[in-house]
């Protein structure tokens, strides 16, 4: 029983973790209806980041955000302006081309500069734990969910609470309706992109310090992430989260009860039971489109 | 009757064809005609769960390439080594044998890293008639195939079935009141890993050691918190990991994150990687842990001193720091040179009757090959010692006692 326990809170906490990586990747997709199927990348990208800071400057990787974090909300903004906004026709099909190809660009570039060994951020609290009934949770996991409720609730209240946030909903509701309303599109786009792939750099904060990574570590994640998005609802950030502390759990605990080799199947049996029910996941929302 | 000047001609032209067939071929029947340089392929995994493994095997290839080009090259050819990465991929590996064979046309090829990637290599490489010496695939599944392939020899001391049975026949020989009463088992479902937890699970039960947990986990698993937790939780005196190096690393942190010390824990892979490992996890926490190894870097085999000297000066570090990835790949080089001097021809159907014969010295120590390509050694065990590895068992290998219980991992 105390397994179970443990698993359930270990799911919950590292389910907050893909919560973050995976709130930017469904933000994009209901904001410019694309898959960006780069943000795996991306996400190794911030984990590089903090990774060259620790390294050269001994900055803990958790301050390094404040340096980073900014930076890829600009990188973002760039990227998608300069390969996402130029497609007009097919877009969607377009974007997971060219998303993939950034993808292989930025593999390619931290391969360069970083070679392909496997690395991982270290600091004290990586391993460093204190007693829960009895077993341990590191304190790594608990910063790293604290990390996650923040952005989540700081991206909420951008959403929920500022004009730019209703743009952004406008834009995820009917991109052609905020347009005639007035809203610029354009610039929410590659904003809300930047905002995305920025919550990536604090999502490669929390990876790189609990796995070990290398710049080909994106294909696993990329899979996670989009199983993730699909399960919550494409465009739900809501659903973001809940779809990831729902993966981690079932995976977890059927990795306990049952067996490590059952588990991604026990919960890829899940996701089919529950896109068979609601084809547009947990807190998707059916958008019928006029041809 | 016929003209004596146009069969003189047809003679004489005869023979120059005969010549230059033999000067344009080296991978099959007999010796070239004069010492060209040669290109030796080599398909290392550059990326991937094996990076830092495919990193070693380069080091070890290249070293070896530099030494025997001083030498005057492989019975005379100046060698050069050409790197194709499959990202730990079985599927690219393939791909890269066929094209350096096929394409690029080398003159001989070495192995790629694992048994997992070994097995579907041999296939292609066999089937063009290449020899193939390899430095890291060993498991059972590696030697026992349908039609057997007599083209491949594991350049290592024993075959990996083996590697932990040093450790069990060190733990059963310990007193009864130190000895160990029961064991965890996890194991990748690899097979250079899962054949040897399994060998010394039921030599360790026929010993009387409990087991108190055993499981098979997936080579893509990547969260292994969960199955780190069940680890701890079985409370076992002993703890045997079938892990590579990433694993390896992810387990050592799980158990200080839990507090949980085992009094003797070993990896099959992983702790073999020098500083690199040592690097990932901290110094402090390397103490105690243990690994099987053919090879150690203050090994007084032929040639070794020399090897780990050029190393240091080439890429730096300590000894105690270069991975056996770099050995293993260095003795490869090793017999495919002595058994072409031996067999004074670099062919490869040369290559492969020569090295099913006789015995080859490497810097791990001599070796031999049956009709599968398998070694007939032993290995030995190496445990972390004040940031070091050194032989701990058998007696006749050991230069340390070996610590146990495992000192605690640093906080």
């Amino acid at each position: 029983m105390t397994l179970v326990l443990e698993a359930v809170i270990f799911g919950i906490l590292t389910g907050g973790v893909y919560a973050l990586m995976a709130s930017g990747l469904t933000l994009i997709f209901g904001v410019m209806r694309i898959i960006n199927v780069g943000h795996g990348a991306l996400v190794i990208l911030g984990a590089y980041l903090s990774f060259a800071l620790f390294k050269s400057a001994h900055i803990d990787p958790f301050l390094s955000l404040v340096a980073t974090m900014p930076a890829m909300f600009l990188i973002g903004v760039v990227l998608q302006v300069v390969f996402v906004r130029p497609l007009k026709d097919n877009r969607e099909a377009l974007s997971v081309l060219v998303t993939y190809a950034l993808a292989l660009g930025i593999e390619g570039l931290l391969g360069f500069i970083f070679s392909n060994n496997l690395v991982q951020l270290n600091a004290w609290y990586e391993t460093s734990s204190f007693a829960v009934f009895d077993f341990h949770i590191a304190y790594v996991y608990v910063f790293g969910f604290g990390l996650c409720l923040a952005i989540l609730a700081a991206m909420f209240v951008i959403l929920y609470r500022t004009d730019f946030g209703a743009a952004i909903r406008a834009t995820m509701l009917n991109r052609t309706a905020a347009q005639l309303i007035g809203v610029n599109v354009d610039r929410v786009s590659a904003l809300a992109f930047g905002i995305g792939v920025s919550t990536a750099a604090a999502g490669g904060v929390v990876f790189g310090l609990t796995n070990a990574f290398n710049p080909g570590s994106h294909y696993d994640l990329i899979s996670r992430l989009l199983t993730i998005i699909v399960l919550g609802g494409l465009g739900s950030l809501r659903g973001a989260v809940i779809g990831a502390v729902l993966m981690l759990i079932v995976e977890d605990v059927a990795a306990v009860v049952i067996s490590p080799v059952w588990a991604n199947f026990v919960f890829f049996v899940i996701l089919v039971v529950v896109l068979v029910v609601r084809p547009q996941g947990l807190y998707g929302i059916r958008v019928r489109e006029r041809i | 009757m016929r003209n004596p000047v146009s069969v003189a001609a047809t003679g004489i032209v005869s023979l120059g064809l005969m010549g230059v067939a033999a000067c344009g071929s080296t991978s099959g029947g007999g010796p070239t005609a004069q010492a060209g340089p040669i290109t030796i392929g080599v398909s290392v995994s550059l990326t991937g769960d094996f990076s830092g493994d495919g990193k070693a095997l380069v080091q070890g290839y290249d070293l070896w390439a530099h030494d025997v080009n001083a030498k005057g090259g492989l019975l005379g050819h100046h060698v050069t080594m050409k790197y194709v990465d499959d990202a730990s991929s079985t599927t690219q590996v393939v791909t890269n044998y066929q094209n350096l064979i096929t394409q690029d046309k080398v003159a001989l090829v070495f192995g790629p890293f694992s048994s997992l990637l070994t097995i579907p290599a041999s296939t292609v490489t066999n089937r063009f008639g290449y020899a193939f010496p390899e430095p890291a695939g060993g498991g059972p599944s590696v030697f026992n195939r349908t039609p057997p392939i007599h083209s491949l020899f594991f350049v290592q001391p024993a075959p990996v079935a083996d590697n932990l049975v040093s450790f069990t026949q060190w733990v059963l020989s310990l007193p009864a009141a130190q000895r160990p009463a029961t064991a965890a088992y996890a194991t990748q479902d690899d097979p250079f890993t899962q054949p040897q937890i399994d060998r010394a699970k039921s030599l360790l039960e026929a010993g009387g050691i409990t087991t108190k947990f055993y499981k098979v986990y997936p080579v893509e698993t990547t969260d292994y918190t969960p199955l780190a937790q069940q680890v701890i939780a079985a409370h076992a005196d002993v703890v045997l990991l079938g892990t590579q190096e990433p694993d390896s690393v992810a387990f050592i942190k799980a158990f200080q994150q839990q507090h949980y010390n085992p009094k003797a824990l070993i990896f099959t892979g992983g702790p073999d990687q020098g500083k690199d490992f040592s690097d990932k996890v901290g110094a402090a926490n390397t103490e105690g842990v243990m690994v099987p190894a053919g090879w150690f870097s203050s090994a007084k085999t032929p040639g070794n001193a020399t090897f780990v000297s050029e190393f240091i000066a080439k890429n730096g570090g300590t000894p105690g720091g270069i991975s056996q990835d770099a050995a293993e790949a260095y003795s490869v080089g090793e017999v495919v040179d002595q058994a072409a001097q031996k067999a004074h021809s670099i062919a490869n159907s040369a290559l492969i009757t020569a090295l099913h014969s006789g015995t080859y010295q490497t810097i791990q120590g001599p070796m031999a090959f049956d009709s599968l390509g398998r070694p007939n050694g032993a290995t030995f065990i190496v445990q972390w010692q004040n940031g070091v590895t050194v032989p701990v068992y058998p007696t006749s290998s050991a230069v340390a006692q070996p610590e146990y219980p495992k000192p605690n991992f640093a906080g």
